[in-house]
C-alpha cells in the first residue's frame, strides 16, 4: 500500500493535466476492472459488474498547480494558482514541471515584506534558471503547469508528501479493485478529473454513469495539531464517514452504510463535519434526479501545502471497511 | 454595418430581445433558428450530417443597470446587473427601459464634497440616475422598478480601432454572423446566448438541447496593455490577433486543443495569441461541463475597457478571429476531432 501511495503521489496531475496520473492508476487497475473507459474530460471509469443497483464510487486524481502565464525577458515565469494555494506556502518552495523541469519560487522585494498578506501571487515569479526569454521558452511554455516538489516519506507512524489530497482516495479505490472480489453492486471506480478547480470531472461522470447511490473518498481536515480549529477528527483514529460539508449533507443510507460496516466488522471510524471545501459528492448527488451520496474521508493535516500528512491504517482501514460494504 | 447595429443595440441580461432581432434578421437566410424557453437564440446551419457536430456560441447579453427604486425627487436608484466598476459610472448617460429614457448617472458636485469624500471612489449606492423627472408621479410615467439601464454609447471607428459600449460580446455575435454566411461540407449548430454576465445561464441549457461534439466559444476579452500595468499583467494585447484560453476560473483548456488551433492559425498565416491569465470566465464554463463533457475552445477579441461605455476593439484582430475559425472549421471537417 505504501509503495502504491508512494508512486500515486509522484505522478504529475495537476486539475487539466492529469495526463501522467491517469497512465499510473490505468496501469495499476488494467487486469482487475472488467470494462475500462476515459470519458471526454479525462475521468477514468472503470467497472467491475455486479448483480444489484449500480454504485459509483469516485476519488480525485488531480492535484492542486501552478499555470504560467508570461515568460518575461529575463526568463522568469509568471504564474496563476490551480485550485486552492495559499500564497504563503509557495514562499521558498521548488515546483516541478510535468518535463522534470525544476522552479523556485521568487517573491518580489523579499525584504520589504511586513506582512503574510504582502505575499501575493502577482508578486511571485518561477526561476527556471534561464539565462533569457530564449532559453526559458525551451523548457516551459506559457501554459505549461507545475505541481509542489516534495516527495513521499515515512514519519513516525505517519506518511507525508504533496498530494495525499486525493491520491490517498485513489490508493483506496486501486485496492478495492483489486481486492473485491464479487460485488453486490454494479460497481464503478470513477478516478475524476479537476475536482480542485470545481468538482468538474465529478459532473460529467455522474452524468454518464447515472448512478443510484455513489461514495467518493476523499481527504478532510483535522483538529489535532496545536492550535487548531475546533473539529472532532485526528489522524490514526480510522477513516471519517462525511456528515456535511460546504458541498453536500450526505444521504442518510450511505451515512448508515458505512457506518454499520464500521461497526459489524470492528473498524475504527470517525464523524466528520467539515465546516469549509467540498468534494466530488457534491457534483455527485445533485446529478440528474439526484443521487444519494456519501464520502468515506481520509484524515489529513496540512491539506494544500507541499507536505500533508496521513495515517496509513486510516487508509488501510478504509480499504477494508468499503470491502465490507462491496463483497457480498 | 452590423458590428455598429449590434454594439449600439439594448441588451442588458435578461433583456436581450433586441440583439436577438437583429440576429435572426442577419442570419435567416443562412440558418434555422428558434428561441428557447430562457430566450437564447438557437440555430442550426444545414449541411452534411456528418461528425464532428460543432457548436458555436456568443453571447448576446450585456452588462448594466437595474431600477431598483424611484425616490420622491423622481430620481432611479439602482443595481449593477454583472460586473461592473463602481468608479466608471458617475457622469454616464444610459438608457432605461422599454421607452429608452434618457438618463444621467448624478453624484454630488465636487464643489459640495467634503476633502475626504473626494478622495474615494464613488459607489454606486450613493449614485442616482437623472431622468429630469419633477418628481416620483412624472417620473413613474417614464419608468417602472425594474426596468433595465444600459449604457447610451454610439459606435465609432478611429482607424483600425473600433470604440462602442459591447464589445463584450457583440464581436462574437459578429464573428458568428460572419462565419454562418460561408459554406462547409458540414452542419453547424449553436447558440447566441442569454445571461451570460451573470452566470453562463443561457449557455447552461442551450449546450444542453444541443448536446455537440465539441464547441466553440466566441467572445470579447479584457486586454491590459496599458500604461500602469506590466507586460505580464496584459492578459491579451490589442492589434496582436485573436487569444486563446487556456484557463480562467471556470475552464481549464484541453493544451492538446489549444495547440490545434494554433497549429492550424500558424498554416494559414492568421495572427493569433494566447490568452495570458487564469482570470475571468465565459459560457465555455458551463458548456464542457454539460451532460457527460464536451471538449470546448474559447476564441476572444482582445477588447480594452470592457465592461465600460467605452470599450475599443481592433478590426484586423476581428477580422483574424474570423480567419481563424473558418480556418478552424475547416480543419474539423477533414480530420476530424
Amino acid at each position: 500500500m505504501k509503495e502504491l501511495l508512494k508512486k500515486l503521489t509522484e505522478a504529475f496531475g495537476p486539475s487539466g493535466e492529469e495526463n501522467k496520473i491517469r497512465e499510473v492508476i490505468l496501469d495499476e487497475i488494467k487486469d482487475y476492472a472488467e470494462e475500462v473507459r476515459v470519458d471526454a474530460l479525462g475521468n477514468i471509469i472503470a467497472r467491475k459488474k455486479g448483480p444489484g443497483e449500480k454504485l459509483m464510487l469516485a476519488a480525485h486524481m488531480d492535484q492542486i498547480g501552478l499555470i504560467v502565464t508570461n515568460i518575461d525577458d529575463k526568463g522568469f515565469l509568471r504564474f496563476s494558482n490551480i485550485g486552492g494555494i495559499l500564497p504563503l506556502t509557495l514562499f521558498g518552495e521548488r515546483v516541478v514541471f510535468e518535463n522534470g523541469t525544476i522552479g523556485v519560487i521568487g517573491i518580489e522585494k523579499m525584504d520589504d515584506l511586513k506582512d503574510i498578506r504582502d505575499i501575493k501571487l502577482n508578486k511571485m515569479y518561477i526561476d527556471i534558471g534561464a539565462r533569457d526569454k530564449e532559453e526559458a521558452k525551451k523548457k516551459v511554455r506559457i501554459g505549461d503547469k507545475a505541481v509542489f516538489y516534495e516527495g513521499f516519506d515515512v514519519v513516525g507512524d505517519f506518511v507525508t508528501s504533496k498530494a495525499l489530497d486525493d491520491r490517498a482516495g485513489c490508493a483506496v479505490l486501486i485496492k478495492l479493485l483489486q481486492e473485491v472480489k464479487s460485488p453486490k453492486y454494479d460497481t464503478y471506480f470513477v478516478f475524476t478529473v479537476q475536482e480542485e478547480v470545481g468538482v468538474r470531472g465529478a459532473k460529467t461522470s455522474a452524468y454518464g454513469i447515472d448512478p443510484d447511490l455513489a461514495i467518493a473518498v476523499d481527504v478532510t481536515m483535522t483538529g489535532d495539531t496545536p492550535e487548531a480549529g475546533k473539529m472532532a477528527v485526528e489522524l490514526g483514529k480510522g477513516p471519517a464517514v462525511k456528515i456535511m460539508d460546504r458541498s453536500v449533507i450526505c444521504h442518510p443510507k450511505i451515512k448508515e452504510m458505512l457506518i454499520e460496516s464500521a461497526e459489524k466488522n470492528n473498524i475504527p471510524y470517525q464523524l466528520e463535519v467539515l465546516e469549509m471545501g467540498g468534494t466530488d459528492t457534491g457534483a455527485i448527488h445533485l446529478t440528474r434526479e439526484g443521487v444519494p451520496s456519501g464520502c468515506l474521508s481520509i484524515p489529513t493535516r496540512y491539506i494544500h501545502t507541499p507536505s500533508e500528512m496521513a495515517s496509513m491504517s486510516d487508509i488501510e482501514n478504509a480499504v477494508k471497511l468499503l470491502i465490507h460494504v462491496l463483497e457480498k | 454595418m452590423l458590428l455598429k447595429e449590434l454594439t449600439e443595440a439594448f441588451g442588458v441580461s435578461g433583456a436581450e430581445h433586441e440583439v436577438r432581432n437583429i440576429l435572426k434578421r442577419e442570419i435567416e437566410s443562412w440558418a434555422e433558428y428558434r428561441t428557447d424557453a430562457l430566450g437564447n437564440l438557437i440555430f442550426k446551419k444545414p449541411g452534411p450530417e456528418k461528425k464532428p457536430k460543432v457548436m458555436l456560441a456568443a453571447h448576446m447579453d450585456e452588462v448594466g443597470l437595474m431600477i431598483t427604486s424611484i425616490g420622491k425627487n423622481g430620481w432611479l436608484k439602482f443595481d449593477t446587473v454583472g460586473g461592473i466598476d463602481d468608479r466608471i459610472l458617475v457622469s454616464k448617460t444610459v438608457v432605461i427601459g422599454p421607452n429608452k429614457v434618457k438618463g444621467v448617472i448624478g453624484a454630488k458636485a465636487i464643489h459640495l464634497q467634503e476633502p475626504k469624500e473626494r478622495e474615494t471612489a464613488l459607489k454606486s449606492k450613493n449614485l442616482y440616475i437623472d431622468i429630469g423627472a419633477k418628481d416620483r408621479e412624472d417620473a413613474e410615467k417614464l419608468v417602472k422598478i425594474g426596468d433595465f439601464a444600459a449604457f447610451d454609447s454610439k459606435y465609432e471607428e478611429m482607424g483600425d480601432i473600433v470604440k462602442a459600449k459591447a464589445l463584450d460580446d457583440r464581436v462574437g455575435c459578429y464573428v458568428i454572423t460572419e462565419i454562418l454566411k460561408r459554406n462547409y461540407d458540414l452542419a453547424l449548430c449553436g447558440a447566441f446566448t442569454v445571461q451570460e454576465e451573470i452566470g453562463m445561464r443561457g449557455a447552461t441549457v442551450a449546450a444542453y438541447a444541443l448536446e455537440p461534439d465539441i464547441a466553440i466559444v466566441l467572445e470579447g476579452t479584457f486586454a491590459a496593455d496599458v500604461p500602469d500595468t506590466k507586460e505580464e499583467g496584459y492578459s491579451t494585447t490589442v492589434g496582436m490577433g485573436p487569444a486563446i484560453t487556456l484557463m480562467d476560473r471556470t475552464f481549464i483548456a484541453d493544451r492538446k486543443l489549444v495547440d490545434r488551433v494554433l497549429q492550424v492559425a500558424e498554416r494559414n498565416n492568421i495572427k493569433c495569441q494566447l490568452r495570458r491569465t487564469a482570470f475571468g470566465g465565459t459560457d465555455a464554463g458551463k458548456i464542457h461541463l454539460t451532460k457527460e463533457g464536451i471538449p470546448t475552445i474559447v476564441i476572444s477579441v482582445p477588447c480594452r475597457y470592457i465592461h465600460s461605455p467605452a470599450s475599443l476593439a481592433s478590426m484586423s484582430d476581428i477580422q483574424n478571429t474570423i480567419a481563424l475559425v473558418d480556418a478552424l472549421i475547416k480543419d474539423f471537417q477533414e480530420r476530424g476531432i
